[in-house]
């Protein structure tokens, strides 16, 4: 088993390469951040010139990422759980039940992905707007309205992944904890989530990513006191483009803590997605 | 069968949220003690916590004399007509809020804001405080207005006096062809003759406009009807792509800008030596540019200019205040228009923004007797025309701004761009407009 | 789709039963409530977010929703098939436009799939094999997937600019490939951008997805070839790809998807107006609906989209079956 020098050289300079193509963005991001504001309206260089962290001072002044931040944290992650929640009651019955209707639910589910989501944007915020006329839910301009949107942006996909994983604990779990004198529901919380928390974690931050960089639904759904960090920096950043060194130091400080989070769990992504597409 | 009673009661909420949806926002009704108005302020200066900061005093004193309590939202400009729109369909959205005047005609088609008849108009204190040029601006000219002017704004042509001191000229160009021969002049390997955003829509579609109107093109006919490709237009989009293609005198790189600050910045810092610019000072300042060193000029003319060919340099550009017609308190969001446009709010407010005032009142006082203002002004006043007041407005921008950016794409890769191939660009567009 | 998503649920649910090696239980009868109960959020949620107004938006579709009525829908006269014969004149300016983009969008579609699929599938194989820094350099490829989009694309930008980006600076200053500095944001070469762009962002989910089914393919499978004497390019092709074949399934019809329908890239790359040569089919219906505010037609629009998506996929997902069966 072992490898030909022409593959491991191969190996080399081709991971090289795809290394430097992922993180260049992230090294301009980095050093562009440190670099005073004469520095980024000149000439490209690799290096600052000198080591500035103006630009870490100023933003705070220029963007209240503080606010944004919030705003961010709380839509992202109360989405991310509660699609995580219904994905996983769903995913259950289409894993552990043959009903009528079965099929057509995961064609309708499958459907939806489809339609540009350009286009439901208007009708979706007519309907906010009348939800909260006629039910009292205030939906618009609230970040229900924004949950709601992001948590079935997400289901599909997050259906669809724990369907595979649910499908990979074996059954013959859920019937000896049946058999235990467990419902159904007995055995879904205490051998179904347990096994699959692999796969539930997976889900978990797709879905808040998918929650955190959403701009389009965002911009129109939000208002000032409920904008999202994506909005926020996008406004920002589409209007102030000299300072250069301020725009990338605030994505900077917006990507950090997701890129971490995520680089941290990504085992359980591959695990989650391994039971999830090796079906 | 559990099934249809659960399909039964899908079809049921489909159908209810269906008919609410379809039913538009008329009612809903708070009817409150304390009146509170809701103010989209739009993104004037340097950020928006700026703008908070620049409105809070104002508005503050607006609560002082009336009563009326203020909650004031700034948008930026990225989302503001998306906002707008999903208010217009919904009927969910402020009560008081600024638009740009180009909006106005678009804005007022879809009846969403409320007209200022003559009754109306005499509530804030008469149509005759405001300046008749930024007035122009405010909506079709056959009905009444559905805005009035905030802050006025026109182009002008700034011009770095240093640079122009090393190359030995004095005077701003007046005409267009002084103005191409002092763009070469100061077109060296330091600096080129003029920064354009030429990635910009609204930048590209507001100077082809003030140069058909040079050369006696108009967009729209006198019954609204489009008349986009004729020569005068083919005539003026050629005059300004062979800034870039024939003339030389702006940076190639000046195609990809885009996001309206790069062709300032470049000014600012002295890679080139003009830029047609509205209300540029103050930013320059920030930019670090000596304020010393900034000139201003009115945009130049084409000498002798064509027949049909008018004197203007500007378009009428600025904001308008405009009251939503869903607004259950029209009466105190009026109050609120007459206080932003009064005399005193009016000097404080375009003080700060480096905008000009719409009340001709306030002219008198010194921070607008400055030469620069009067320059202003006198644009605005007697050379600057209002762009189509259409309800197709925004489409209009849309299609032509972006044919000519486009289009300088095209002339900074090389290839030509031909008289030829601006009026099928031209025809194309208007076919579009159709929808 | 819509979305800044990080990740393509486009069309993430393929019918399961479509899918092979599904075994279902036949459940008892008995508590047929249950499933349906458990279905229910899901259902409300699709409803109110996706199906109804999908549905409000193919009723749009038949309405002249424009400026004038955009404020009181009902009123809005009928515009039967105006909208679609506006949109599929293709002897003038509006359906020469539509088509225009339409074929860029598959174009941009065909190579960012390939190229994405292709990085993803080399990558997976060079670190299929334990070796030293393997860790590391996955964690290096997530990154891409990781950050969110907009601050990534805002930083693309940044690079890509004509003067002062890093990639002129790169190719004309070090490496003194080209003469004159070309332009990355508008002209012919904003399309290559945009591939670019979006292979950046796209393959390191490929990527995972590759490595996720690679990892499940039992070591035997490869010793046994290597005893055959197979050689690296055998043992991919004889082994790696076959166990791959579900996940590719799945994977290639997601990519393509959330490729065909991609927004959040172009919007936050070029802004409101994306060059012609770079204009998505996705692009074009915004311009379409929300810059020019005639509603009917961009609705029109997607109607078209959809119902070619919808073909392909079903298309897709049969051919692949077949194939399979065979």
């Amino acid at each position: 088993m072992r490898e030909p020098t022409w593959f491991v050289w191969s190996r080399r300079i081709g991971l090289t390469l795809l290394t430097v193509f992922a993180l260049l963005p992230v090294w301009i991001m980095l050093t562009t951040a440190l670099k005073p504001l004469g520095d980024v309206q000149g000439d490209f260089s690799w290096w600052p010139s000198t080591l500035s962290f103006d630009a870490f001072v100023q933003m705070w002044r220029t963007i209240p990422l503080g606010r944004y931040f919030v705003n961010s944290i709380v839509v992202s992650v109360i989405a991310s759980v509660a699609s995580v929640v219904l994905a996983l009651l769903a995913a259950y019955a289409v894993s552990r039940y043959r009903f009528a209707g079965r099929q057509l639910f995961s064609v309708t589910v499958l459907s939806t992905q489809m339609f540009p989501g350009i286009l439901f944007l208007l009708p979706l915020f007519v309907i906010f707007v009348n939800l909260g006329e006629t039910l009292g839910i205030d939906l618009y301009g609230s970040r229900t309205g924004l949950i709601v949107t992001y948590l079935t942006f997400t289901l599909p996909f997050s259906i669809w992944m724990l369907v595979g994983y649910l499908d990979s604990v074996p059954r013959e779990l859920d019937e000896a904890a049946a058999v235990d004198g467990n419902g159904p529901m007995g055995a879904f919380f205490r051998v179904i989530i347990p096994a699959a928390a692999p796969g539930i974690i997976a889900v978990l931050i797709y879905a808040f990513m998918t929650a955190w960089g959403e701009v389009l639904f965002a911009s129109v759904l939000t208002d000032q006191s409920t904008r999202t960090l994506a909005v926020g920096l996008q406004g920002y950043a589409t209007q102030n483009n000299v300072y250069w060194n301020q725009i990338m130091a605030a994505s900077l400080t917006v990507s950090a803590p997701v890129v971490v989070g995520f680089l941290l769990l990504q085992r359980y992504l591959v695990a989650g997605m391994t039971a999830g597409s090796v079906k | 069968m559990r099934l249809s009673r659960i399909g039964t009661a899908v079809v049921a909420s489909t159908l209810a949220v269906g008919l609410a949806a379809c039913g538009g926002g008329d009612d809903g009704g708070s009817s409150g003690e304390d009146v509170t108005l809701t103010y989209w302020a739009s993104n004037q200066g340097t950020s928006l916590e700026n703008d908070e900061e620049v409105l809070a005093p104002q508005l503050e004193k607006f609560t002082e004399e009336t009563g009326i309590e203020v909650d004031l939202e700034v948008v930026p400009w990225s989302d503001l007509l998306n906002r707008i729109l999903a208010a217009t369909a919904s009927g969910e959205g402020p009560d008081v809020l600024n638009i740009g005047n180009t909006w106005s005609a678009s804005l007022q088609a879809t009846g969403a804001l409320t007209p200022f008849d003559d009754e109306t108009m005499q509530t804030i204190g008469g149509a005759d405080r405001f300046l008749a040029g930024s007035l122009s601006a405010t909506g079709a000219p056959d009905q009444p207005p559905t805005a009035v002017p905030l802050y006025s704004l026109a182009y002008g042509l700034y011009y770095n006096k240093a640079l122009f001191a090393e190359a030995g000229i004095t005077e701003p160009p007046a005409t267009w062809s002084e103005f191409i021969e002092v763009g070469k002049k100061l077109t060296n390997d330091r600096h080129w003759g003029l920064s354009i955003e030429g990635g910009s829509v609204t930048e590209n579609i507001h100077h082809v406009f003030t140069f058909s109107q040079q050369q006696g093109g108009e967009f729209f006919d006198e019954s609204g009807e489009p008349t986009f490709d004729t020569p005068e237009n083919v005539a003026a989009i050629k005059q300004y792509i062979d800034l870039v293609q024939t003339d030389g005198i702006v940076n190639p790189s000046n195609a990809e800008y885009s996001d309206g600050t790069q062709a300032l910045q470049d000014f600012a810092s002295g890679k080139s030596a003009m830029l047609m610019w509205q209300a540029a000072a103050g930013s320059l300042a920030e930019l670090g540019m000596n304020p010393d060193d900034i000139g201003v000029a009115p945009v130049p003319v084409l000498d002798p200019l064509p027949s049909g060919g008018k004197d203007v340099t500007s378009m009428v550009a600025g904001i308008n205040l405009a009251v939503f017609d869903n607004s259950e308190h029209k009466e105190e969001a009026l109050q609120f228009v007459e206080f932003m446009t009064s005399t005193e709010t009016q000097t404080e407010l375009n003080k700060t923004y480096g905008s000009l005032p719409s009340v001709e009142e306030a002219y008198s006082d010194e921070a607008f007797q400055t030469p620069a203002v009067e320059t202003f002004r006198d644009i605005l006043s007697n050379r600057a025309a209002p762009m189509p007041a259409v309800a197709e407005e925004s489409q209009f921008e849309t299609l032509i701004g972006t044919a000519v950016k486009n289009m300088l794409a095209e002339a900074v890769s090389g290839r030509p761009i031909t008289e030829q191939a601006i009026s099928e660009q031209l025809a194309a567009a208007q076919q579009q407009l159709g929808g | 789709m819509i979305t800044a998503n990080p990740a393509p649920e486009a069309g993430q649910k393929p019918d399961p039963g479509l899918l092979p090696g599904r075994a279902r239980p036949a459940r008892r009868r008995r508590r047929q409530w249950l499933p349906y109960l458990l279905l229910l959020p899901v259902l409300l949620a699709e409803l109110l977010i996706h199906i109804i107004p999908m549905l409000v938006g193919v009723g749009m579709s038949f309405l002249q929703l424009t400026q004038f009525y955009i404020r009181n829908w009902t009123e809005a006269p009928s515009a039967g098939l105006n909208n679609y014969r506006f949109a599929l004149q293709f002897d003038q300016a509006s359906g020469k436009a539509l088509l225009h983009s339409f074929w860029t969008t598959v174009v941009f579609t065909v190579i960012v799939l390939a190229l994405s699929w292709g990085l993803a599938m080399m990558a997976a194989v060079w670190t299929q094999r334990a070796f030293r820094g393997r860790g590391l350099v996955r964690t290096a490829f997530l990154v891409p997937y990781a950050l969110p989009v907009f601050a990534s694309v805002i930083t693309w930008s940044f690079m890509l600019q004509r003067d002062n980006g890093v990639v002129n600076h790169v190719l004309v200053e070090q490496l003194g490939l080209l003469d004159d500095r070309p332009f990355w944001l508008i002209g012919d070469n904003s399309f290559i951008a945009l591939v670019v762009v979006e292979v950046w962002r796209l393959w390191p989910f490929a990527f995972l997805a590759l490595t996720a089914g690679m990892s499940a393919i039992p070591s035997e499978q490869y010793e046994a070839a290597a005893l055959d004497g197979a050689g690296v390019f055998r043992q991919i092709r004889w082994v790696t790809l076959p166990n791959l074949r579900s996940v590719n399934q799945v994977l290639l019809l997601v990519l393509f998807l959330w490729t065909f329908n991609e927004f959040t890239v172009p919007y936050t790359f070029f802004g409101k107006s994306a060059p012609e040569q770079a204009n998505l089919i996705s692009m074009h219906i915004y311009q379409n609906s929300f810059v020019t505010w005639n509603f009917g037609a961009g609705s029109a629009m997607s109607v078209l989209l959809l119902l070619f998506l919808l073909l392909v996929t079903t298309a897709y997902l049969f051919l692949t079956r077949r194939r399979r069966d065979a």
